[in-house]
This record gives structure tokens, sequence and C-alpha cells, in this order.
């Protein structure tokens, strides 16, 4: 039995607050037809589905990779139990061998060997340059190193059987509910006649991609580097892991940092008019005309100075790096609430023009009360709107400012970080294509599906779309 | 038109002000100079006079906002609040880290910024429009559907993509022209083409998605069907009646783009090693030189100002109904 | 000349094709007015989309034909139809303020016709723009071909939209809903000017609009459509005289009139089917009084007697008398005359206009300016006057919505302007109002038992959730919705049970006065006659007395008890609603009465047009804002604003010709 101790970062708070939130929320909505309606047309729209059922994926990583604890270090009985300095997730306990089995320095994914030659000692021969196996990729093939196609070919073929088997049991078992009470197979020929309210059709052909995908990758992550190493002979595929909540967190914690302010600030401005309107529009303005970049420039420069100076408040380095992470998530958020508050208020503005309003304050309804009633529900398809709407564009950004400097703690893993460590490498002969590639890809298809579901939950929920 | 002007300029004042004393906030209250002095000069040794020294030079040895013990107007004048932002209105942004004037180096760096994010801008929004057009015209056929799927996916790609492909594949790879690099003169076009070109790329998809829904919530507009019901031909109704209401949005969108562009610009110019306001500024923030950045804020303001003023000049081009009073 | 056979519209929603218009066919002759005559929802814009072939894009022409001179429109391919459209067959449309291009001179809009279909450009193509507009009716047309739609008032914009249609010489008009966006004096010279066209080119017109009124001004025959079918085609004498659908005869005797007071309207018990669930049989049968069993069964023929065909399988043609006549009586004898319970005395609301560097204010919009009327309990004043004259503005200044710049508001004796806080909110109990828009004055959010009782709630009115509960049901009821409707969202409701519940939600605080903003404006004419019987009963029963804001004088001269006109701020001409309505005093009043198209055969005989719009409140005219449009205008008439004069005890005019 392993002693660990729990430890809860900041941002697993805010992620598990935004959890909690969408609980709640989806508690709301299911009791009140009119908010379900919308939510109804997103869960019949196909697109939507399969990317969200891409983007529940990667949010389950991130959710694994939000548990943290530390391990207890081997120490003598009777003394007081030290734990290690390094913080590890649930993720990292599930991707163990990924975590652990490093190389010297770059390998090619599926390679045997290292990318750069050594000076290696032969017995009889004395030193010789040459590339190196690896310790870890490749190593069950000992002397068959030529056969590395047909043994991945292999048991890659193996891994997609059983994913599919894998995945039709998940399809046995929908249908089995969607069909319920009716003869056997029903449920089958509805959901791939598109019959079901929900499309459950999109649903199973995303999961039995992502599932053929998957499956095979870990499997052989175990005896290959799938994705190759990096510089430091770090896999890949676990950078991309770990990238994965950086990204979540940048996108969704911003929001959640930005929302309160734009809604209460926008509304107010709308609604109220006259001087507060002025102040709140002034606000906005200048925050909105110093260039973003360089804002968030100034103010993560600032609060690095913060951080260096102070260094006693931090107890690892995971901390500090989580800590930043957050404080970046503050200033986008604060760069970034202008846009949602300006909409707001322009749409309160119309909305208490509307006649409803003027009946409310007919009847001498307070203000406040006219707010919460009547304006804040009807401005709620905004608010989720842009919810989604800036996630992938916050995701993006992520990688920008990383690359610039200015982004996530160096030590932190993230696109942005692997992008710029990996850029340099271009340069080489032959090209280190491999981590960027991964890099990019992931982020593509986390910011596509991101797309493609904000895209949905516009029609979805846009008034003017119907 | 020119009271309207002459409203939004002195409007423009205490706006600049609001950003001056955002920034000083964050450089000077956030952290003390003493804070700033220790991390320039190495955190490990700093003598208490060397940080005296440091901060003498750069006029940070004055109070912050308000100067007591001074009296009469020197109250507001002689703190760092005025002396550093206060110049900053007439042109003097004093000196960096390593002594050189700003002023002069923004000055000396503007052309190659222009060169880039003028071309891109233009040319971006010549390409998208005639993009978005073209959808809107085959709206809602196999053609409209795959080219709004591609401009989603286009717009997934992350903008550090098209900036090192593009330079791995054309310059690398091809050898069409230089990697990086500038050049005075005619020849600058060399190292020019290929970060506009990579800027105009990146915008597509987003831009073309944007204009097409602004064409086609025009194309439900009630004066479209009088325009069939006159007879007038599609594609006669797109560019004659549909191209020119639309403009307004179009023209709100590209203000909200240009600190976009001046973010673009950033990126390229230090990926491209053009010597302009991007590059400088991105060079500041690595070696945390804050004149340096103070003053690009303050550029970067004035410049959305006067975006945005040339905004509203232009709807009256465009729209006969809007009049600036 | 035109000729429509069994033509059918449809729309895709979703997987299926719902027929909006299912096989109607009528034909127009050369030089013939016929009006297709409908309530919303009953396919008659749809109609004459399918035949210009401009169907939204989930529209389709699901069969038929549509012929022109021989020539069949559907089968042509759509480059050849452009030929047609806008050349030989025009179409003008009900909301001049957008079917113009905004960013577009006026004289580009035009010449776009004269290029495509007569090859006109140039010097030519000006001398013909000028010609057109002048046609039209506008004045200066050289300066004001150069000028943008924006500059034109609405009337002015509907010329401009004749003038486009007129420029490709079309020999048939399809007009859409032309006048219901204007104003009734601008109306009339509208239909003026399509008259007087029509007789100078011989052009047919296919006029479509609601408006019975309308109809027996323009048509010459006249075509009735229900539920996407024809259902009674007749030329205007017989129509007029002895309609025989029972739903043209509902029609005709649920529009209110002032021979009909102290009568319940007929109205039309529920709505039109929805095009996904249209009945087999006779598609009015659910709602029709003369129902027979086999109405349900099968769809009715036409029965063709001169020139009066009708689908129906009731055959008795006899329009018996009011069989529903006899309804609550208010006549004006059973309402004393009390003390007058509000008082309002020289309101004046003034918008500022700022410019300038330092946006100093410059000038102001006068939106009421000077305005005094008083209402009795349980009596009804309406407040007449046509758009921009400030007549919405003065219901929300009565009720404090809009702060009054100037003038006093009393209420049973007590000041109202300035009030703040508490003392304001038990003000308020005693008046309250109705919208105009029953979509937009109803939470979307909220459910209909919390939006009826928020008024309570504020005010404090009821305590306890049962018996809450217990009250809203007895409002719903008053107001004739099922106590069910409580959990429901508006959403759920057609727009005259929408309205219903907006007077359930203003009756909550059981309030003396309620201002009515042109409550039945948006609805249909057979909704419209519900909610008049609902607001006469509850008047009756309640005791309410109602500022009743319209533009409407055939709802005025069925329920006012008195009348105020408005014109530009003012009060021009009030007292009780015989007098005003017979014996009108002011020019602008005998002006408004004349410009109301009568449904009847015989029209009225004296005919008083209005040349110009009502100014900009703005930059009123001086003098008598009413000089520049006065047939009567004197030099005094210039300079001064007349003294209001009594005429008799009650009756009231602001005029220099009775001075």
């Amino acid at each position: 039995m392993i002693n660990f101790q729990p430890v809860v970062l900041w941002s697993d708070i805010f992620v598990w607050l935004l959890v909690l939130c969408a609980v709640v929320f989806a508690l709301a909505v299911r009791r009140r037809e009119h908010l379900r309606q919308p939510w109804v047309k997103l869960a019949a729209n196909r697109i939507a589905m399969a990317s969200a059922t891409v983007l529940l994926a990667f949010v389950l990583i991130g959710l694994f990779d939000s548990l943290h604890y530390r391990v207890a270090l081997e120490g003598k009985p009777g003394q007081k139990t030290q734990y290690a300095v390094e913080v590890l997730s649930v993720l990292d306990a599930l991707a163990t061998p990924l975590r652990t089995r490093n190389e010297k320095t770059y390998s090619e994914p599926f390679a045997t060997r290292l990318y750069a030659k050594e000076t290696v000692d032969v017995p009889g021969q004395g030193t010789v340059r040459e590339y190196p196996r690896l310790k870890y990729g490749g190593k069950h093939l000992a002397e068959h190193e030529d056969e590395v196609a047909a043994d991945a070919g292999f048991t890659a073929f193996r891994a997609g059987a059983l994913a599919f088997l894998g995945w039709l049991a998940v399809a046995g078992v929908v249908s089995g509910v969607v069909g319920h009470g009716e003869a056997p197979g029903t449920g089958w020929q509805r959901i791939w006649r598109g019959e079901t309210a929900f499309a459950w059709d999109a649903v199973l052909v995303a999961l039995a991609l992502m599932l053929l995908v998957a499956v095979p990758l870990f499997w052989l992550s175990g005896q290959y580097h799938v994705f190759g190493t990096d510089k430091v002979g770090q896999d890949v595929l676990y950078q991309i892991l770990k990238s994965v909540r950086t990204g979540l967190i940048i996108g969704l914690v911003t929001t959640l940092v930005m929302l309160p302010m734009a809604v209460l600030l926008g509304i107010v401005a709308g609604y109220y008019r006259g001087w507060v309107d002025d102040a709140i529009q002034y606000i906005y303005t200048v925050l909105n005309s110093i260039p973003g970049v360089l804002l968030i420039a100034a103010a993560v420069l600032m609060m690095q100075v913060v951080i260096d100076t102070n260094p006693q408040w931090f107890s690892t380095a995971a901390e500090r790096a989580d800590l930043r992470l957050l404080a970046l998530c503050f200033i986008l958020g604060i760069t970034s609430w202008t846009g949602l508050c300006r909409l707001l208020r322009g749409e309160t503005l119309k909305l208490r023009e509307l006649e409803y309003i003027q009946a409310a304050q007919a009847f001498g309804v307070s203000s406040w009360r006219i707010i919460i009633r009547h304006i804040l529900p009807n401005l709620m398809h905004i608010v989720i709107i842009a919810l989604v709407m800036d996630f992938s564009g916050l995701v993006l950004a992520e990688a920008v400012l990383s690359y610039v400097g200015i982004g996530v703690d160096p030590t932190m893993t993230s696109f942005g970080t692997m992008i710029n460590n990996a850029r340099m490498e271009l340069g080489r002969e032959p090209v280190v294509w491999w981590s960027l590639t991964a890099a990019f890809a992931a982020m593509f298809i986390l910011v596509l599906a991101a797309n493609l579901f904000a895209d949905a939950v516009r029609d979805a929920f846009d008034p003017r779309a119907a | 038109m020119l009271a309207y002007i002459v409203r939004r300029l002195l409007y423009a004042l205490p706006i600049l002000l609001g950003v001056n004393l955002i920034t000083f906030a964050l450089f000077f209250v956030v952290n003390t100079p003493d804070d700033m002095a220790r991390m320039q000069l190495g955190v490990k040794r700093v003598t208490p006079e060397a940080i005296q020294k440091w901060k003498a030079e750069r006029g940070y040895d004055k109070p912050l906002l308000l100067n007591a013990e001074a009296g009469g107007l020197a109250v507001l004048t002689e703190t760092v609040f005025f002396q550093k932002s206060a110049r900053m209105f007439v042109g003097d942004f004093g000196r960096a880290e390593d002594g050189r004037d700003i002023a002069r180096e923004i000055g000396n760096r503007m052309g190659p910024s222009l060169a880039i994010a003028l071309p891109t801008f233009i040319l971006g929004l010549f390409v998208t429009v005639t993009f978005a057009l073209t959808l809107a015209f085959f709206r809602a056929s196999a053609f409209d559907f795959w080219g709004v799927v591609l401009c989603v996916a286009m717009m997934s790609i992350s903008g550090l993509f098209y900036i090192i492909g593009g330079q791995y594949l054309i310059s690398k790879v091809w050898r069409l022209v230089p990697i990086s690099g500038y050049g005075g003169g005619l020849e600058a076009w060399r190292f020019l083409i290929l970060p506009v070109l990579i800027g105009v790329v990146s915008g597509i998809g987003s831009g073309t998605r944007w204009y097409r829904t602004v064409f086609l919530e025009e194309i439900t507009k009630d004066y479209v069907r009088t325009a069939r019901a006159k007879g007038v031909s599609e594609a006669a109704i797109l560019f004659r009646h549909v191209l020119k209401n639309g403009m307004t949005p179009i023209l709100t969108q590209s203000v909200v783009a240009i600190p976009g562009l001046f973010m673009g610009s950033l990126i390229m110019e230090s990926f491209f090693g053009i010597p302009g306001l991007g590059s400088y500024t991105i060079e500041a923030i690595q070696s945390q030189d804050f004149a340096i950045v103070r003053s690009m804020v303050f550029i970067g303001a004035v410049l959305y100002i006067v975006a945005l003023l040339l905004t509203d000049i232009s709807y009256t081009i465009v729209d006969p109904r809007i009049r600036l009073r | 000349m035109l000729k429509v056979n069994n033509l059918r519209v449809g729309f895709t929603s979703g997987k299926r094709l719902l027929a909006a218009v299912d096989g109607i066919s009528f034909a127009i002759a050369k030089g013939e007015t016929f009006a297709l005559l409908g309530e919303s929802g009953c396919g008659k814009s749809v109609t004459a989309q399918g035949i210009m072939r401009l169907l939204p894009t989930a529209g389709r022409v699901l069969g038929g034909s549509v012929a022109m001179e021989g020539e069949n429109l559907l089968a042509l391919p759509e480059a050849d139809m452009r030929a047609w459209r806008g050349g030989r067959m025009a179409m003008i449309f009900q909301e001049p303020a957008t079917s113009l291009n905004p960013v577009l001179t006026v004289g580009q809009q035009i010449g776009e016709v004269l290029e495509r279909h007569l090859g006109m450009t140039g010097a030519a193509a000006t001398g013909r723009m000028v010609e057109l507009l002048r046609q039209v009716g506008i004045a200066d047309p050289e300066r004001r071909l150069n000028e943008y739609p924006f500059q034109f008032s609405g009337g002015m914009k509907q010329r401009v939209m004749i003038a486009i249609a007129l420029a490709g010489e079309p020999e048939l008009l399809i007009a859409d809903e032309p006048t219901t966006a204007l104003d009734v004096t601008v109306q009339a010279q509208i239909l003026d000017l399509l008259v007087r066209l029509q007789a100078e080119r011989g052009m047919a017109i296919l006029l479509i609009t609601h408006d019975l009124g309308v109809v027996a001004r323009m048509a010459h025959r006249i075509g009735v459509m229900y539920a996407g079918e024809l259902v009674e085609v007749a030329s205007r004498e017989a129509f007029f005289s002895q309609p025989r659908h029972p739903y043209t005869q509902a029609l005709f005797k649920a529009l209110p009139d002032m021979s009909r007071r102290g009568q319940r309207l007929t109205t039309i018990p529920g709505q039109v089917p929805s095009l996904a669930a249209m009945p087999t049989g006779c598609r009015f049968a659910e709602r029709c009084a003369r129902v027979m069993p086999v109405c349900r069964e099968q769809s009715p023929v036409w029965r063709d007697e001169q020139s009066h065909a009708v689908r129906c399988h009731w055959q008795e043609a006899v329009v018996d008398a009011d069989v529903v006549g006899v309804g609550h009586e208010i006549t004006d004898l059973s309402v004393s005359a009390g003390k007058e319970f509000l008082q309002v005395a020289d309101l004046k609301v003034h918008f500022p206009i700022r410019k300038g560097l330092l946006q100093r204010t410059v000038g102001h919009v006068r939106a009421v300016d000077g305005l005094s009327l008083a209402i009795l309990p349980g009596r009804t004043l309406a407040l007449v006057g046509e758009s921009g004259c400030g007549k919405t503005t003065v219901g929300k200044a009565l009720l404090q919505l809009i702060p009054p710049t100037e003038g006093s508001v009393l209420l049973g004796g007590q000041p109202l302007v300035g009030l703040r806080g508490a003392r304001l909110r038990s003000a308020r109990r005693h008046m309250q109002m109705i919208f105009q828009d029953p979509f937009a004055s109803l939470n979307p959010r909220l459910r209909v038992g919390e939006i009826i009782a928020e008024g309570m709630d504020a005010l404090a009115v009821v305590g306890d959730a049962r018996s809450r509960r217990e009250t809203v049901a007895a409002l719903l009821a008053q107001v004739g919705l099922p106590e069910e409707a409580i959990d429901r969202y508006p959403h759920e409701f057609s727009g005259g049970q929408r309205q219903r519940i907006a007077v359930a939600r203003a009756l909550a605080v059981q309030p003396s006065l309620l201002i009515c903003d042109e409550p039945t404006s948006a609805l249909d004419v057979s909704v419209q006659a519900q909610i008049l019987n609902l607001l006469k009963k509850l008047q009756s029963e309640l005791g309410v007395a109602y500022l009743f804001i319209t533009h409407n004088f055939a709802v005025v001269e069925y329920l006012a008890h008195d009348i105020a006109v408005m014109y530009l701020g003012r009060i021009v001409e009030r007292g009780r609603a015989e007098e005003v309505l017979r014996t009108p005093k002011h020019p602008y009043t005998q002006a408004l009465l004349s410009a109301i198209p009568l449904p009847r055969l015989e029209g009225s005989t004296a005919v008083i047009r209005l040349s110009g719009e009502t100014p900009s409140p703005a930059n009123p005219p001086s003098g008598c804002h009413f000089h520049p449009r006065c047939p009567h205008a004197m030099d005094v008439c210039r300079s001064r604003y007349p003294e209001s004069v009594d005429v008799t005890a009650t009756q009231r005019v602001s005029c220099h010709l009775l001075s």
C-alpha cells in the first residue's frame, strides 16, 4: 500500500467547481421546458454530438489530470512521513510507463534507436560512433529490430479488433436502452435510421473512430514510443496527454473568470444607462484599446516578478506553475471580457425597451428584480454561445502566448511549450518533426471539435437562426 | 464631421490617460521600483546603493502618484507617473534599458511593420470577402457546405502551424524565398511575400465564415426581394445590393481585427526576423524592458483609437444614412 | 390575361412538405383589380410569391400552372423568368421602409429596372425616371433622384416603390398589402394613386390585403382565402351586397363599427388550422357557425352563380341579421358622468436633441407638447392619431414610465409627476397598461402564472401562495382562459390568447384605469373582435376606465365614449364620441374620417384628401401645426396656434376656423 497525500491545486478547485456548475445547470435545465428546448435541438444535431463525444474524451483526460497527490517517500518507520516533491495526478498514475520510460534524447516514432549518434564501447571493436539502441522503445524485439512494422502492425490489428469488440458492446447496450421494451433489434435499427431524438448514430460513429485509434495507440505505446521522444527523451504521447489539461483550463477557467464581470457590468450599463453606462463604457474602451498581447505581456511580466520575489509562497514547483497558469487565466479573462460585455450591454439596451420590461416597470417592480427575472434569463443564450465560441480561440491563444514567452510556466507541459521547444529543431537534418506534428494534430482535433460544437450551439441557441 | 472628429480626439485623451494608469498600476503598484531594480540587476547580490543608482538613472526615485513634499502643481508633476506617462502624450518615450531612444527606434521600425500589416490587411479583406461572396452565391449547395467545412477546419489550425509549415515548406524545402531577414528598398518584397501570404491564409477561415453569415443575413432582407422582383440577376444582387449593405458589419469586424493584426505581426515579425515594432516588442518582453513595453502599450492604444475613428469615417462612405455629428 | 390554375405552393419543414397554398385558381383580366382577401397565414402572400416565383428558400411550387398571356410562367427557366419579373409583371410590398435598398439612391434603384428591361441608360433613363417620379406624385423629381430612401417619408417611399414597379411598363402589378404600414391619410393617397395609374395604363392589379375597406375602395373582383384555399370569388357588387360563405359573413360581422355599439361583435371561435394538421373536409368546418356533418367529411366543391362562386356545403343565401346580436348593453346613458378621476393638464414630454462638440442641447423633439385631458370613471376615452403624433408617449408618460418634462397628472386629486418609490408604486396600482405587441409584452422565460402574479407581488396585493394561485386562476377565467394556462409558457399561446394574458396581468392589481396602447392592431379582425368584446365585458363588470390609444377609427367608433384627436403632440379636437364622429369640426378630424376606406359598397361620398404627411415633431410648423396640410389654411394659421374653442358643452376644437 502506497501512502499518498492528496494535493489540491488552485486550478483543481476551479476545474471541479466548473464540473459542479455544469451539473447544477444541467439539473436546472432539465426541469424547465423552454430551457431544455435548445439542448434537445442540439442533441439531435449529428455533428454536435460527434464533436461532443470527442470533447468529452478530452475532458475526461483533463479531469483525471486534475486529481493530484504526492507519494510518500520510503522512510524509516517511526519517522514522520516525507512526501515527494513531485506532484502527480491520477493520469500520471495511469500512464506510469509513459511517464517513467525516458530515453536519452530524441527518437523517432516507433524507432528502436536514438536519433543522434553516440560513441559507444563495443566489446572487441573499441569505441564506435553509432545510433545506440533505445532503452525502452522496441526492447521486446531484442535482435529482430527490422521486424518493427510487422510487430507493430500485428499488435495494432489485435488492439483494433479488441476495440471493435468493445465498441460493439457499447453499441449493444445503447441500442438496448433505445429500444427498451420493444422487439430486440428495433433499437439498433432506429439508431442507424436516425430516428432517435438523440443523435446516437453520430456518437457511436465518433466513438468507434476514437476507439479504433486510441486503443491500438495505447497498446503500442507500451512497447514503442508511438509519437517519438523529445530532446530529454520524454515520450511525446505523454506530453500530449498532459497538455490537454492545460488547454482545457485556459479555455474554460478564463471564461468562468470573466463571465460574472462581463454579465454584471454589461447588464448594469445597458439597464441603467446614464453615467453608469458612461463609466462602464469608459472602462472597457480603455481595456479594449490596449492591444491584448501587450496587456497580457505586461501583466505576465509583472506577475513573474511577484512570483520570483516571493518564492516562499510555493512549496512545490507544480504549485508555482499552477498559480502562474491561473494568473494567466485571470489576465486573459480581464482582457477578453470586454467583447461579451459590449454585446450584453447592447442586447440589454434593446431588451429594456421591450414591452414586458415596461409592464414590469409599470408595476413598480424593483430594478434588480427586473434584471434578474426578465433580463438575465433572456440573455443566457448569448452567454452560452460566447462561452463555447471563446473556448477554441483561447486554446489557440495559449500556444501563441507560450511561444512568445508570456504563456504558461515553461516547466508546465502545454501545446504551446511543446511547439516552442520543438520548433528550433526544424533546422536539423534530418528534421525532428514528430513533436511538432503531434502537438499540432492534437490541438487541431481539440479545436476542431470545439469549433464544430460551438457552431451547433450557436445554431441551437440563437433565436435568429430559427 | 469636423466637430465629431475633434470630439472623438478629445475623448481619446481620458482613454489614453486610463491606459497609462493601468500600465502604471501594473508596473509600479504591483511591484515597487525596488523589486524591478533587483530583478534587472540580478536578484542575488544587490546593494541598496546599486538599487538607488538604478532608480535614479531611470527617474524612478520620485514618489509614485503624489509628491507630498513638493508644492503647487509639482505635487502632481514631480512624480513617477507624471514624468513617465505625461511625456508620452508629446512623443517622448524615454530610453530603453540599453540606453537607446525609444521614440527614434519606433520611428525606424514603423516602416517594416506597416509593410507587413497593410498588405496583409487589405489582401486578406479582399480574399475573404471574395471567397465569402462566392459561398453566399452558391448557398445551400454542396460547394457551400464543403467551403464552410474547410473554413472551420482552417480556423481550427493554430496560426503557429501556418507560420512554421509555410517557412519549412516554401523556404526550406522549395527554397523560393529567404526564411527570414529583411532588406531595405525594393528587395524587401522577397522577405515580405511569405509573411503576408501566411498572414492572409491564416485569416481566411474565420474571415470567410463570418462574412458569409453577414451576406446570408443580408440576402434575407426585404430589399433583396425587391431587387429580385425587378428581375435583377442573382450575381448583380450580390455585387450591387448585398455587398454594399454588408460593408458596415465588415468594417466593424475589421476594426475588431486591428488589435489582432497587431498580435499577428508580433509573432510574424519575430519569426521572420523583420525589424518592426512587433519584434521590438517581443524582444522587450523577453528582456523584460518595461520602458519599451509601456511605450508600445501607449502606441497600440493610439493606433486603436485612430483606427476606430477611421472606421467611423468610412461608415459615412458606405452608408449614406450615417452622418457624424 | 393572368390565369392561375390549381396552384399549389408548399414549404419544406424538416422532412415534410406542407402546402401553404393548396390548389387555388383565378384569372385577372386586363385593367382589372382582383383582390385576394384573407387573414394572416391564409397563404395570400405566398400565392403572390408563387406567381412571381419569388418564394423563400424553403418554398416550392408543388403543382398547377400560372399562365400570363398564354405563357406558362412556372415552366420557364429562371433566366427567362427574370425578363418577366419587373418587366411585364411587377410587385410592390408591405414595408416600404425595408423594401428599398438603403445604400443606393432612388435613381439607381429605378435605373436598374430601366436598364434591365428597356435597355435605357444615361440621359434617356434620367428623363424617364423624372417622368416616373412625377407620375407617382413626387415633387422636385430631378433633385430627389439623387437622394437615398432614408430621406423620404413612409408614404413617399411607397411612391418610389410604385415608380420602380412602373418603370418596366408592367401589364400586371402585384400589390402585397401596399398600404398596411401607412397611416390612413397616406393610405388614401396611395390608393388614389394606384387607381389613377391603373386607369392611365390599363394595368391589371392583383391586390393582396386583409382590409375589407381597402377591398371596397379598390377591387373589381374579390377572392377570399382561408387556410390556403379560395373559398369565395365574387364581383365587388355581389360580394358587398351579399357575402355567401360563412367565413366571409363572419368577417363582416366581426368588424367593429358605430352601428354595433352596445352589441357583442361576432367572433370566429378557434384558430386557423396549422399547415401540419389540415382537416380533410372543409377547412373552416371547426370554426363555422353553419357547420353540418358533411362539412367534416368532404371538401366542398365550387358552386357558381352569376359571377359569384362559393365553396360551401351550406346552401342558404339569406344573411340573417345578427343572431348573436344581444350582448351586454352599454349605452352612453348607462354611464353617469361622474367626477373626473384622471386629470392631465398641459402635459409635455420633450426629448433633447444633442449636437456639436460638447453635445449641447440644440432643440427638442416635442413628442407631447401641452396636452390636457380628463378621464371619467368607467368610461372609455379614445386617443386617436396617426403614427408619430405622440399618442404612445402620452400613455407612457401617464404611467410615469417616461418622466414628463412639464405639466401635471392628477390621479384622484393626487399629483403623480415627480412621485418616487413607495408612493409612486401605490399610485400605479390604479393604472395599468396593455401593450400593442402581444409577442413582446410577455416574458418568454416566465410561466403565465408568474407573469400574472408579478404585479401582485410587486404591489403586495395577495399574501400566501395558495390564495395567489386561486386569484390568478380567477383572473384567467375572467379573460376566458383555462386554469391550466398557469403553468404554461407564453409561446404556447396564439396572439389573441397572449393579449388576454396581458389583460389579466394588468387586471391583477385591480386598476381603475387601463391604458390600452393599440391592443388590437397586431391582431386579425376576428381575434380583434374577441379582445374588444372582452374589454367591453370587463368594463361593464368591473367599471374600469380605458384610455384607448389607437389609429383605428372603426375600433373607436365601437368602443369609445369620448374621443380626443391628436396631431403632432397636441389635441386638436375632443368631445363625446357621437359629436366627434358625426360632426367633426377640425379639418384634420374631418380628413381622417373621410380617408378611412369603408367596407361597404357605397364608399364615403365627400372625400377630403390631405396632401403630405405628418411633419417631424422635432421641427413642427409655425402657427397651427396642421396648416401645411390643411385645405382651409388662412394667413392667421401660419402665425399663431389657435386657442381651443368650446363648440358644445363637451366638444372642444383648436382651430382658427371656429374662433
